[in-house]
């Protein structure tokens, strides 16, 4: 008997494993994620190479010289000209914009003006903003006589950076990263969503296939239609999991690789040293000027906070919920195609399991705003919506008694529904030409054997 | 010795009754016809044989023991509905169905290179079964069927969608499985193949089993008496020497010979027909009509159906 399982599981997984669709995705997985990691950090660093020149005309005179240039930011002071003027011929010069600064500055919004043929970006408006207040601010401290105002200045630049720390019941402390959390939350439960929906379905179509080509009956005149149907779970179960281990080996793989060929710098803990500029153009616009946090400082951070989570335990309750959840699901999905002839039947019987997997992505984006509240409680303790809202929850942090509470009945439920579904198929896949309703399936499940 | 009893089996679905009391004895290297109309039970009183599914009440004996699970690789069974994995390849799928069986690899591997060289099938070992033609495919599930050299072998309408060649084949494969002991049932609508492979038979009709025995003694018992006679001679003469014991059905000829088909009356015997006859003709030919499993089937379904609606 045990031979035989594992023979179909074999079968299962390994007619499955090789598929070109399958290895396909295995490629294809990891570098979506890479490239969801890597991707908002290299743009971050993508700056416009186009050198853009700015005409200023400034009616104050205070400006002159004073906005700072960055290598591909160029500013032109002209004087005795009027906007109208190069307005005139705009198109024949060299400008990208022009910046008309009012005699009288204040905060109305037309003393200071950014003119240009095309949308100005938000780069270059921030930019311009930020140095336009902090020279406003230099004037105005100046005209109060301090002494040494320059040092005392530079003395009293801050930079508030705020850490959560979360208090560990053994006394210890532990870093957080809310927004981190917020992410791996959402990426987990969505995972486990996908993958229920992607395995679930695929058992389903594995059972309408056996039974629409009629190969079921030799098989279960081997083996115990029980034994097929668990077969096939467990099978397709491990091609789920070979799947998302080769996607966390292969996306680590690609993140590292990415980070060693796009951020070398990261490794070394000062990110002042000199980098070659044609490489890392950002860091040549922090030498340069004072606005805005150092990018390669806070790509840094994004670095440590991602190896701040417990990789082992997401890991570990990933691939418990997975399974739990996967297990659950799938025994319904496999009743489901027992019942039906051909995979068109299946939407009235794919509504109940759709809804509950369905809630639970809408449910989970409250839980990742409000992990500890009654919403989030009572979905990751419900078996059917817990692998994808505790998967969600994880992260935050979950005391172990809700843990064991939702993981105990998660496991009790799938026994049971795989017990509910083995009695639907067994009836099922010998079942041909039948409308099957809700009410068969119930006469079904009370078949004795 | 009988190698397969089915006693007193009753199936009920939800909706009706399936099988009601039928019982069956398969003498060992026999081949069994099950035979029915469509829709009588004999799929699943088969299913049951092969406990795909559970009969209410009754029991299945094998070699006087009652059927256990491991019995399963003791029967091969190719049901109706032929089917294959057709994406999976055809050498793949055999050695996975034969090891289902409780074959081991080495041994699965040597029969099926033997059984595909016989049906000279070799170039299909790597080919999916979805590029194979039906005939194909039904060669590949017979192999499928008998690999794990089963001692009961149960057939499900074994010569539907076979052409003639394969028909044929197939018959002298299940004949020469007997001849190397193996114990058959094969139900079946054709009634011919029963006629030439059968040795007993059981009809099942609306869940019963209505007639069970050996070929022979059925014909023998449904026979009605008619004899066809040729012979030459005064054929106007026949009506006058035949009394009421017998009654002449059919006359056809001319005067170079004539045949007569003549029922014979309870109280008379074939001898005395002949007694009758022989001073007045030349008789040429004399044989008892045995009627065909065919018209038997027809007629014992029919009486049953009207015995139904009285």
């Amino acid at each position: 008997m045990q031979k035989k399982s594992s023979l179909i599981i074999a079968r299962e997984y390994l007619s499955r494993v090789r598929k070109k669709s399958f290895i396909i995705m295995t490629l294809i997985g990891p570098l979506l994620f890479a490239a969801i990691i890597i991707g908002p950090m290299w743009f971050a660093t993508l700056e416009d190479r186009e050198v853009r020149i700015i005409a200023v005309v400034d009616s104050s005179k205070l400006f002159i010289d004073k906005i700072p240039e960055t290598e591909y930011l160029k500013f032109e002071y002209l004087e005795n000209t009027t906007v109208d003027q190069i307005r005139e011929d705009f198109s024949e010069t060299h400008y990208y914009a022009v910046l008309y600064i009012a005699h009288i500055i204040t905060s109305a919004p037309s003393a200071v003006q950014l003119m240009s043929d095309r949308q100005p970006s938000l780069n270059i408006r921030m930019h311009i903003a930020n140095a336009i207040e902090k020279e406003l601010e230099r004037q105005k401290l100046a005209t109060y006589n301090i002494d040494n105002l320059e040092q005392i200045l530079a003395t009293i630049k801050t930079n508030v950076n705020i850490r959560t720390i979360i208090w560990q019941d053994d006394g210890g402390e532990k870093e957080s990263h809310s927004e981190l959390a917020m992410i791996t939350g959402y990426i987990g439960g969505f995972l486990i969503y996908f993958f229920i929906f992607l395995f679930g379905a695929q058992v389903m179509r594995g059972v309408i296939e056996e039974k629409s080509s009629r190969v079921v009956e030799i098989i279960v005149s081997s083996v115990r239609p029980f034994q097929l149907m668990l077969g096939k779970i467990v099978g397709i179960g491990l091609v789920g999991l070979t799947q998302f281990l080769l996607w966390v080996v292969l996306s680590f793989t690609l993140v590292v690789l990415a980070q060693q060929i796009f951020f070398p710098d990261l490794g070394t803990p000062s990110s002042e040293t000199v980098v070659p500029e044609d490489l890392f153009s950002s860091s040549t616009l922090h030498q340069s000027q004072p606005i805005g946090p150092d990018d390669s400082g806070r790509i840094a951070e994004i670095f440590s906070s991602i190896s701040a989570i417990n990789f082992g335990v997401m890991l570990g309750a990933f691939i418990f919920y997975f399974l739990g959840g996967y297990l659950l699901y799938a025994s319904l999905f496999a009743s489901i195609g027992s019942a039906v002839d051909s995979e068109t039947d299946t939407q009235q019987f794919m509504l109940p399991i759709t809804i509950p997997l369905i809630l639970s992505i809408i449910v989970m984006m409250n839980a990742i705003m409000n992990p500890e509240g009654p919403i989030a409680f009572w979905f990751s303790i419900i078996p059917f919506t817990s692998p994808i809202i505790m998967m969600a929850r994880i992260p935050f942090g979950v005391p172990i008694w809700e843990v064991t509470l939702s993981g105990g009945l998660l496991v009790g439920t799938f026994i049971l529904t795989t017990w509910l579904a083995g009695k639907i198929y067994r009836t099922g896949i010998l079942m041909y030409g039948k409308r099957v309703n809700y009410r068969e399936l119930w006469k079904w499940i009370r078949y004795s054997s | 010795m009988d190698l397969f009893e089915a006693r007193n089996i009753t199936k009920n679905f939800a909706d009706h009754q399936a099988l009601c009391d039928v019982s069956m004895t398969v003498p060992e290297k026999s081949i069994y016809g099950l035979l029915g109309p469509n829709g009588a039970g004999k799929t699943t009183l088969i299913r049951i044989i092969n406990q795909i599914t559970a009969p209410d009440k009754g029991e299945i004996l094998l070699n006087n023991r009652r059927l256990r699970s491991a019995d399963i690789h003791r029967i091969g069974y190719m049901p109706e509905e032929r089917g294959l994995y057709k994406k999976m390849k055809v050498g793949e799928q055999a050695l996975y169905l034969g090891r289902l069986k409780g074959l081991d690899k080495k041994t699965a591997v040597k029969r099926l290179k033997h059984w595909f060289e016989k049906f000279e099938i070799q170039a299909w070992w790597d080919k999916k079964v979805e590029e194979l033609s039906k005939g194909m495919q039904q060669k590949v599930q017979f192999i499928i069927t008998i690999l794990h050299e089963p001692e009961l072998l149960i057939f499900d309408e074994p010569f539907s969608g076979f052409d003639p060649i394969n028909t044929n084949l197939l018959k002298n494969e299940i004949t020469g499985l007997r001849e190397r002991g193996a114990t058959i049932i094969f139900s079946t609508h054709n009634m011919a193949s029963v006629e030439e492979l059968c040795d007993h038979i059981t009809l099942i009709n609306n869940a019963k089993a209505i007639i069970s025995g050996p070929v022979h003694n059925i014909r023998q018992k449904f026979k009605l008496d008619i004899y066809r006679i040729g012979f030459e001679g005064d054929a106007e003469k026949l009506h006058n020497i035949l009394n009421h014991d017998y009654e002449v059905l059919e006359l056809t000829g001319s005067s170079a010979g004539y045949t007569a088909r003549i029922r014979i009356n309870r109280q008379s015997t074939d001898n005395l027909l002949l007694k009758l006859l022989m001073p007045h003709f030349h008789i040429t030919s004399f044989t008892e009509e045995i009627p065909g499993m065919n018209d038997i089937f027809i007629n014992l379904v029919n009486r049953q159906k009207t015995g139904v609606n009285q």
